[in-house]
């Protein structure tokens, strides 16, 4: 992935809350075998049926619990395709706020008022390493694990570090602790 | 000092700081393809092929398709095929479409025995936490993830915090785990176990049969929660042996296992107390599982909402829904019954519907369907006559697959059909574009389609 640092842009806005990953992309999306081209399917019911408008810019603010229900990585492929760089919410879901960091889409949690004035403003800049969001409204803060930024920062693909740390796997494996469950090309 | 089961399974499988080794890793076609695409380019391979296992679930069709290449819809078939290539490149064992032991991914892994306690068990789907009824940590991934575990066997994660949901006294009669976790989902709201490991524990919980235990694991999700699980027992360790995936030395594994429940007076982040017995038959009637409420209940009105977000989104749903608010649930008619799904697909779940339709007949308004969660079942309830039972009042016996659960098969709803659902997920046009899903259990579900509407359970006859 490519690193970010600075995003920096006008805001779209997507006022609720619970959005499921089943609305971010719907499911006959997900047949495709390919991990691009999926930006024209963002949204693909609300869009289509005139219920929401959304500008690709690179900052999408919207309501709590953003990216809930399935694991679908295709989510945050669609948005990213779209044009997000930055996702910022009062709170995601798990395996959604996960997979976006995967794919160097930054979601940044503010708390709700916050997330009101940056809607309102229209326009913010993110700092990654200052871990700030700013806006005609303020400075707003919010928080990253140091981790999940390094890799951000730099684009690093996480398996890369993990296998950096094969030693360690290897150890694990050799000690007997990895001698759990069941052996399933024996079955 | 005491430990949570959860604290003891995080700790025997920290390869490193944050860096958690996989025991079992269940793959399917739809959040697989480009996992191995990326291995392919940057030269890897899979590390543990002998822990890794594949199906195909969620765009096999239920018509009795038994080969890939015979997959009518073009995506659908490049995708199975497209899973059984890699399988093949990579090594790793598959139970494609036309295996004995296909079926969707949540119900072969405890079918198959390759599910146990103690275990981490990840997958490339949220409903992972299902495994988590037998003390395994278990939980879903994306596919950049899938594709971490596939080339290191391990994944990067935060530790979760910790909840204990404790249940206590009996549910009642005609009161189902489906319930259970509704009525918990609809308490704490779908984001209200964000962040949070669920044990659930307590007497209601401890009287619960595996499949019960799996069902209500399985909706964890719906509440937001990162893994979900209840402390292996007796039954648990009977639920294992035998079975094809069980441990060669079983005793010695059974004595590891019964070790892994929470130690007494082990702390949790957050604890939560419910009365079981307090439970009703839920039924959902919005846009997401935290939109329920009791079968004896009325539509939900908005105006009566407090908070004008919640106001906001239930007025949406019922829109969505074509509810009005205060309509008695027991008048609310579906035309569509579907009974499968990770949820509910199991054997019982099976037995427990077709107690209800025995000698009855599906109502003329309603078409209804029954999709076994694997071929063992399909095979198992067959054996006992289920698909007869099923047949003679009118509902459509099919084969195994996630099928109307996600509609990313030919089994959909249509705009504005209304189904009773023994799946997961009621969101907009999860079961096909303006489907309206209503999450019930099988017995509800059952009842529904013999009535016509939704009935209470518990007083009909």
């Amino acid at each position: 992935m490519r690193p970010i640092d600075v995003i920096e842009g006008k805001v779209s806005v997507l006022d609720r809350a619970d959005v499921d990953t089943d609305q971010i992309i719907p499911k006959q999306f997900l047949k495709r075998v390919e991990r691009t081209g999926f930006g024209e399917f963002l949204f693909y019911d609300w869009i289509r049926d005139g219920e929401i408008e959304l500008e690709p810019n690179p900052i999408l603010v919207t309501g709590a619990n953003f990216g809930c229900g399935s694991s679908r990585e295709h989510a945050p492929w669609a948005l990213e395709d779209f044009g997000f760089q930055a996702i910022v919410a009062p709170s995601f879901a798990d395996i959604f706020y996960s997979n976006c960091t995967k794919i160097g889409l930054l979601p940044a949690i503010l708390d709700e008022e916050h997330c009101r004035a940056v809607a309102e403003a229209g326009e913010a800049r993110i700092d990654v390493d200052d871990e700030t969001v700013t806006c005609a409204a303020g400075v707003f803060e919010f928080a990253v694990e140091p981790d999940v930024k390094h890799r951000l920062l730099n684009g690093l693909d996480d398996i890369g570090i993990t296998l950096e740390n094969a030693g360690a796997i290897d150890s694990f494996e050799q000690s007997g602790a990895a001698e759990r469950g069941p052996v399933t090309t024996a079955l | 000092m005491p430990q949570t089961m959860f604290d003891k399974l995080w700790e025997a499988h920290e390869v490193s700081d944050g860096l958690i080794y996989i025991d079992l890793h269940l793959v399917h076609e739809v959040t697989s393809p480009q996992a191995f695409d990326g291995l392919r380019m940057a030269g890897r391979s899979v590390r543990r092929t002998d822990k890794t296992l594949a199906t195909a679930d969620h765009n096999t069709p239920t018509d009795g398709t038994m080969a890939a290449r015979l997959i009518a819809d073009e995506l659908s078939r490049v995708q199975v095929e497209t899973l059984e290539r890699n399988c093949e490149e990579f090594g790793i064992p598959v139970y494609s479409l036309g295996s004995d032991r296909q079926g969707i991914v949540h119900v072969i892994g405890p079918e198959l025995g390759v599910t146990q306690p103690g275990m981490t068990i990840v997958c490339g789907d949220s409903h992972t936490s299902t495994h988590g009824a037998f003390g395994s940590l278990a939980f879903g991934i994306g596919t950049s993830e899938v594709e971490h575990v596939l080339a290191t066997q391990c994944l990067v994660q935060k530790r979760p915090k910790t909840m204990r949901i404790a249940y206590s006294g009996e549910l009642g009669s005609g009161v189902t785990p489906k319930d259970l976790i509704l009525a918990t989902i609809g308490r704490l709201g779908t984001g209200g176990m964000t962040g949070y490991a669920v044990e659930y524990a307590g007497p209601a919980i401890e009287a619960l049969e595996m499949p019960g235990r799996m069902t209500i694991c399985n909706m964890t999700i719906e509440g937001g929660g990162r893994a979900g699980m209840v402390a292996p027992d007796e039954k648990t360790i009977e639920w294992v042996r035998g079975r094809p995936g069980a441990p060669a030395d079983f005793e010695a594994a059974a004595e590891r296992w019964r070790q892994l429940p929470s130690d007494e007076g082990a702390s949790f982040d957050t604890e939560v107390d419910v009365d079981a017995g307090a439970i009703s038959p839920m039924v959902t009637w919005g846009t997401n599982p935290g939109m329920v409420c009791e079968v004896t209940d009325s539509v939900p009105d908005p105006a009566a909402m407090d908070s004008p977000a919640d106001r906001e989104s239930a007025e949406r749903a019922l829109a969505y829904m074509g509810l009005e608010a205060g309509t008695p649930m027991t008048e609310v008619a579906p035309e569509r019954v579907f009974i499968g799904s990770c949820t509910n697909s199991r054997i019982e779940d099976l037995r427990e519907a077709a107690e209800i339709v025995e000698g009855r007949k599906v109502a003329s308004s309603v078409r209804a369907m029954v999709v076994p969660g694997s071929q063992q079942v399909k095979a198992n309830a067959e054996a006992e006559g289920l698909h007869d039972v099923f047949r003679s009042a009118g509902f459509e016996w099919r084969v195994a697959g996630c099928s109307m659960c996600l509609g990313m098969n030919p089994d959909t709803l249509i705009e504005g059909e209304r189904c009773a659902s023994t799946s997961n997920r009621n969101f907009e046009g999860r079961q096909g574009k303006g489907g309206r899903t209503h999450l019930v259990s099988p017995r509800m579900a059952a009842a529904a389609a013999i009535e016509g509407h939704f009935v209470d359970i518990r007083e009909w006859s």
